[in-house]
């Protein structure tokens, strides 16, 4: 596969002269690459579940692409082009192979050639992501499987990423790969019924990849993540969650330019709303409403609407000048209610902090019930926050100092040390 | 795609089993096995005795070599098994929900590999 991300994708890099038609057609492969790598393997591994011999006649297509269309043009269907180009290559393939039976394997690139009508609507990258988020396959191994089939990230990518070794990513994919081979997991979308369900595991995934790298690295991780998530809004715009999600990555995304500064960590209400990108909040917010107007009257929103709304209360800031700390204590609340987790309890405890006075947050703190809670670094720094405020200096450095031990990127950390410095010179 | 619903449990708890027990379960697997064959799904099914009562035997290293008992002592041992053809694993998972083991044992779900080696 050509090395893509999302930024260069969108701004080919202009050269001079004769080089610009070889960027340019260079730039548009990699487009449709993007657009299309995972309908591509959809439709060539659905009907043989084989989604490694797929990726090798794509990347074959590609190279077939890189060469060809500089010096021929651009052809009008480029996504089309590359299918055939790939399906030969996969012809041709099986005509090599002895095990495989050729006519049979003929048989499938017809079928796949003449999408049925019913399936032309929906997209096939849809059914990919199904097939990834399978309950039948690990749930650690989703979100490498969904980058890797769907977006066409490298092994070595995402292993860096989800911080292991290469070899061992490579490995962890291909055993994920040949699982829905021989286990049969169908390339289809799931029954209606089974749908709410299943979505969620899809969007998990997706939020999961998000998260992997927003705070530290290149971001390449999540800005494909974020490229997914307006993909999935527009193949199911009728689920109320899987708008939830989009509009979630879209008011996080709208902040990337302001989460650091030099290397520190700003927390979202310490944010410079200048460096806000408002066009995008105000799209999410409108995709946020539209998920409210697909839900049920009268139910609960479910978990990524909710941490939208909080999400989407955040942005207000820019336009009313302040952080509305009780609106966020209610939705945290509900949250608690519909998804109860560690990091939920947390924030709901850090936001009545700030709403009902750190006495409050601390009494909050002290009713948590997880497991882990004493291995959590949020929860030693809300702590120590609380603390500092109720004018507890030593017991707020020692929380502190505690989440730093437990600290694991580099810019929390170096945001927990400076708020240790300010301790230490109001102690002195 | 063939696929074999293989059904572990512990065999203790089939030893405080009253035959009014064995009856009630044989009248369960029976309606699953109706509706296997209703749906023009099954293959095969058995039930065996337990695995303390096994006999192991290979050859895997040159010679022949006998061993009264299962070949690994675990807590949870095959109980029997169904076979049946469907489409997918989707189908096949949804089989095996539907299967009166899965209440109290466990069922592991293998696709058959014939055919693809």
């Amino acid at each position: 596969m050509p090395p893509r991300s999302l930024r260069q994708a969108g701004n080919p890099i202009l050269c001079h002269g004769q080089c610009v038609t070889k960027t340019d057609a260079q730039a548009r492969a990699e487009d449709v690459a993007r657009a299309a790598y995972g309908k591509l393997i959809a439709m060539l591994a659905s009907k043989t579940g084989d989604i490694i011999a797929a990726e090798d006649a794509i990347a074959d297509a590609f190279v077939a692409a890189l060469k060809t269309w500089p010096e021929r043009g651009i052809p009008d269907k480029p996504e089309a082009w590359l299918l055939t180009v790939a399906k030969n290559r996969r012809i041709d393939q099986a005509r090599r192979d002895a095990r495989l039976v050729i006519t049979d394997e003929a048989n499938d690139m017809a079928d796949a050639q003449a999408i049925e009508p019913e399936d032309a609507e929906l997209d096939e990258r849809l059914k990919l992501l199904f097939v990834c988020a399978h309950p039948a396959i690990d749930e650690g191994i989703r979100t490498p499987l969904m980058l890797q089939t769907v977006l066409g990230l490298e092994a070595e990518q995402i292993a860096k990423a989800f911080l292991v070794k290469p070899a061992t990513m490579a490995q962890r994919l291909v055993r994920a790969k040949k699982k829905i081979k021989t286990a049969g997991i169908p390339f289809t979308v799931p029954e209606p019924d089974a749908y709410p369900e299943r979505m969620v595991a899809v969007l998990e995934a997706v939020y999961g990849a998000y998260s992997v790298d927003w705070l530290e690295g290149d971001g390449d991780i999540s800005h494909e993540a974020f490229f997914l998530s307006n993909v999935l809004a527009e193949l199911a715009p009728e689920d109320a969650e899987t708008l939830g999600l989009t509009a979630l990555i879209g008011f996080i995304e709208a902040r990337r330019d302001a989460r650091l500064s030099n290397g520190v960590l700003v927390p979202v209400p310490e944010q410079d709303v200048e460096l806000w990108d408002n066009q995008l909040i105000e799209r999410s917010v409108s995709v946020l409403t539209q998920a409210s107007l697909r839900r049920a009257p009268k139910s609960i929103p479910g978990r990524f609407q909710l941490e939208a709304a909080i999400q989407a209360v955040h942005a207000a800031r820019s336009v009313t000048g302040k952080t509305d700390w009780r609106a966020l204590s209610q939705l945290y609340s509900g949250l608690m209610q519909t998804y109860p987790s560690i990091g939920g309890a947390v924030s709901r405890a850090a936001v009545v902090a700030e709403d009902a006075g750190p006495a409050e947050g601390l009494k909050m703190l002290d009713v948590i019930e997880f497991d882990g809670l004493d291995t959590h670094q949020p929860f030693h720094a809300v702590r120590a926050h609380c603390l500092a405020e109720l004018g507890r200096a030593a017991e707020a450095a020692e929380a502190y100092a505690k989440a730093v031990s437990l600290c694991t990127d580099h810019p929390s950390k170096l945001w927990l040390m400076k708020k240790i410095e300010v301790l230490r010179k109001k102690m002195s | 795609m063939r696929y074999t619903f293989l059904l572990y449990s512990d065999p203790a708890m089939a030893a405080n089993m009253t035959e009014e027990d064995w009856a009630k379960s044989k009248e369960i697997y029976g309606q699953y096995i109706g509706a296997l064959q209703e749906a023009g799904v099954f293959i095969d099914t058995d039930w065996l005795h337990p695995a303390d009562t096994a006999t192991t035997i290979t050859l895997a290293s040159g010679e022949k070599r006998v061993q009264d008992g299962p070949f690994a002592e675990t807590k949870e041992t095959l109980g029997g098994f169904f076979a049946i053809e469907v489409e997918n694993l989707d189908e096949a998972m949804q089989w095996a929900e539907k299967c009166p083991h899965v209440h109290y044992g466990k069922l592991e779900i293998r696709s058959s590999a014939m055919g693809s080696v």
